[in-house]
């Protein structure tokens, strides 16, 4: 089946006064419909401005300077903010990390959920809002009725990201970009949401893209992994394989970080050192500083992509395999 | 939201028997009024007699009681100079100050919450920086200066509209307006842009910071991911909530646009209660300085309590608070 979304070789930088930041730098990557693809990284390794990127959403001094996003077939690079808006919310959404913050505080969930609908379809208010009430149900949010009369701080926040989530669907896009949209919650939200995104994508047929820095979500809800550091996406495949076998050694460092109940006791393992500042990659490889398995070729060119064992991956020296 | 308003009329009774009792000491320590009352040639004898009549031979504090005593039977006392209620003077030249106010408050919203968004929304743009600069202007000139000089370009320069005085008035409902003629416009045009020249700058200030501050907040990126308009976006996601300060402070500021008219009036000869106090001042005419002051605290009070409720309507998250309280 055709990818809803075939990303490559984006590249979105900022421009700013200390210098060039390549936030994104080459990435590239492509999701099926109905396909989760979990998008991890720590912060600052470019996950978000990616999916900014997608949504069209990224604010000057940022820049999609080189790449192509193709949504159902349709190329999204150059498009103008009128052709951007009418797919936004319609064929692609978003979903944002703090649903206190997401939904306006001095409007009510109806006259936000209601003006997304007109945004794109011209019918009349009241069949607007039933579309509304339905989306609520649709997310487990029960008596949506009388719901849809109250303002956001009157929700808690799993609520809200429900709300979020219903207002994303409204439309059926063909993609979800969710932004870390568990991460402000507690651990027992944080799961229901996670199996009511991936109820709601199965039954739609929406392709997902999940960003997170959290591993154990990825593991829980997505089909495949793509690992992002600084800029650039250093493995992705199945996110079994991905997960079992690390090939790259960032990869495998952000595992072993995870602490598990077979590790008790024992010390937890880390990445030594931090990120590197976008704006001052060393030359070569840009994990190479901090790399236990850093050979000279690292310090001097930055790895091309490669294929192995049906992943694909940035890396001189990987991991052998399993 | 009834107790909320008896308890804010109790306050007020409280703040206006405070400012009565302060302004009332300030003039009887500024000068003897009988000086002003008593004719040229007066003999010692005649001002002795006004002395008497009016009370002025007893000490302070007793006079301050009768004062009161009268307060409290409804006598707001009569003025020393025009012999009629000071309250009722006052009273019938309200509507004219509250006209210019009331117009220089408009002015200033009018002009000044585009300017402000604009400013805010794109503040590298060249019309943006020319905006803020103008603002700190309007903010440090002088109102007198500006009220003159806006004087000598329009009206003796250009010729285009009167300096002083409030034209022709219609008569609606028993209350003097100039609003419904075009030649009382030109007279209300200069006097409202002077008065509402400092306002202007501050809703400019306000909204810019405001808008500044909201287009960079989360639902704003939402609103944009949902596809909505700029225009949506701009009208309702982030003006509602930056109307919330603005709302407080223009309340606010509209007591003030009354109460500190006199410049304004003076300059343009606008027959307000401004300038009727400046009179009242010079001539030491106690009863109508304080009737005026009271006028002041009152209308101050009434808007607080105004912008309250109107605070409440704008943000859900005070409402709810309010009916738990």
């Amino acid at each position: 089946m055709a990818a809803v979304l075939e990303v490559e070789n984006l590249a979105t930088h900022f421009a700013l006064r200390e210098g060039l930041v390549k936030a994104v730098d080459g990435v590239s990557f492509s999701i099926a419909p109905g396909e989760v693809l979990g998008l991890v990284g720590e912060s600052g390794s470019g996950k978000s401005v990616t999916g900014f990127s997608i949504m069209g959403l990224v604010d000057p001094p940022g820049r999609i300077v080189s790449g192509s996003i193709r949504l159902e077939g349709r190329e999204l690079v150059g498009l103008s903010e009128d052709e951007m808006r009418g797919l936004r919310g319609r064929r692609v959404a978003m979903i944002f990390q703090d649903p206190m913050m997401t939904l306006n505080p001095v409007l009510r969930i109806d006259t936000q959920m209601i003006e997304s609908v007109l945004a794109h379809d011209r019918v009349s208010e009241k069949a607007a809002r039933a579309r509304a009430a339905a989306a609520l149900t649709q997310v487990g949010i029960p008596s949506p009725e009388e719901r849809l009369a109250s303002y956001p701080h009157q929700f808690s926040g799993g609520m809200r990201q429900r709300v979020a989530i219903a207002i994303a669907l409204l439309h059926r896009p063909a993609l979800i970009v969710a932004d870390e949209p568990t991460t402000a919650l507690d651990v027992t939200i944080q799961s229901q949401i996670l199996a009511e995104a991936q109820k709601l994508c199965r039954e739609s047929g929406a392709a997902l893209l999940w960003i997170t820095h959290d591993l154990a979500v990825v593991a829980g809800l997505a089909d495949r992994v793509a690992v992002m550091y600084a800029g650039r996406i250093v493995e992705q495949g199945q996110v079994d394989d991905v997960l079992d076998h690390p090939l790259h050694p960032y990869t495998k460092g952000l595992i072993g970080s995870v602490p598990s109940g077979a590790m008790r006791g024992s010390r937890l393992a880390q990445i030594p050192g931090a990120t590197p500042s976008l704006g001052r990659l060393p030359p070569g490889c840009a994990f190479a500083p901090r790399c236990p398995r850093v050979i000279d070729v690292c310090r001097v060119t930055s790895p091309p992509e490669s294929q192995r064992e049906g992943r694909r991956l940035r890396c001189h020296n990987a991991e052998p395999a399993p | 939201m009834l107790a909320f308003i008896i308890r804010r009329l109790a306050q007020a009774v409280v703040v206006v028997l405070a400012m009565v009792s302060i302004v009332f000491f300030g003039a009887y320590v500024v000068g003897d009024p009988v000086w002003m009352m008593a004719p040229g040639d007066a003999t010692q004898e005649q001002i002795e007699e006004i002395r008497r009549t009016f009370g002025f031979d007893q000490p302070a504090h007793v006079q301050f009681l009768r004062f009161l005593a009268d307060i409290a039977r409804g006598e707001f006392g009569r003025s020393y100079v025009h012999g009629s209620s000071a309250i009722g003077l006052i009273l019938e030249r309200m509507p004219a100050t509250l006209e210019l106010a009331f117009a220089a408050l408009v002015f200033a919203i009018l002009f000044g919450i585009p300017l402000g968004l604009y400013a805010g929304l794109k503040p590298d743009h060249w019309f943006s920086r020319a905006v803020m600069a103008g603002s700190i202007l309007g903010f440090s000139l002088p109102t007198f200066w500006v009220g003159l000089m806006l004087i000598m370009l329009f009206s003796v320069m250009l010729g285009w509209l009167p300096a002083t005085g409030r034209g022709p008035t219609v008569n609606v409902l028993g209350v003097e307006t100039s609003l419904l003629s075009l030649e009382g416009w030109r007279h209300l045009m200069l006097p409202a842009i002077n008065l509402g020249l400092l306002k202007l700058s501050l809703v400019i200030r306000l909204t810019r910071s405001g808008a500044r501050e909201a287009s960079l907040q989360d639902y704003v990126k939402f609103a944009r991911a949902k596809g909505l308009s700029q225009g949506r976006i701009i009208g309702v996601h982030i003006l509602k909530n930056i109307l919330i300060p603005i709302v407080t402070v223009l309340g606010l500021e509209f007591g003030s646009l009354v109460a500190f008219s006199v410049v304004t009036e003076t300059i343009f000869a606008w027959p307000g209660m401004g300038k009727l106090l400046l009179e009242s001042i010079q001539r030491l005419d106690r009863p109508l300085i304080v009737a005026y002051v009271m006028v002041v605290v009152l209308l101050f009070v009434t808007i607080n309590l105004i912008v309250d409720i109107l605070y409440s309507a704008l943000d859900p998250r005070v409402r709810i608070t309010g009916a738990e309280s």
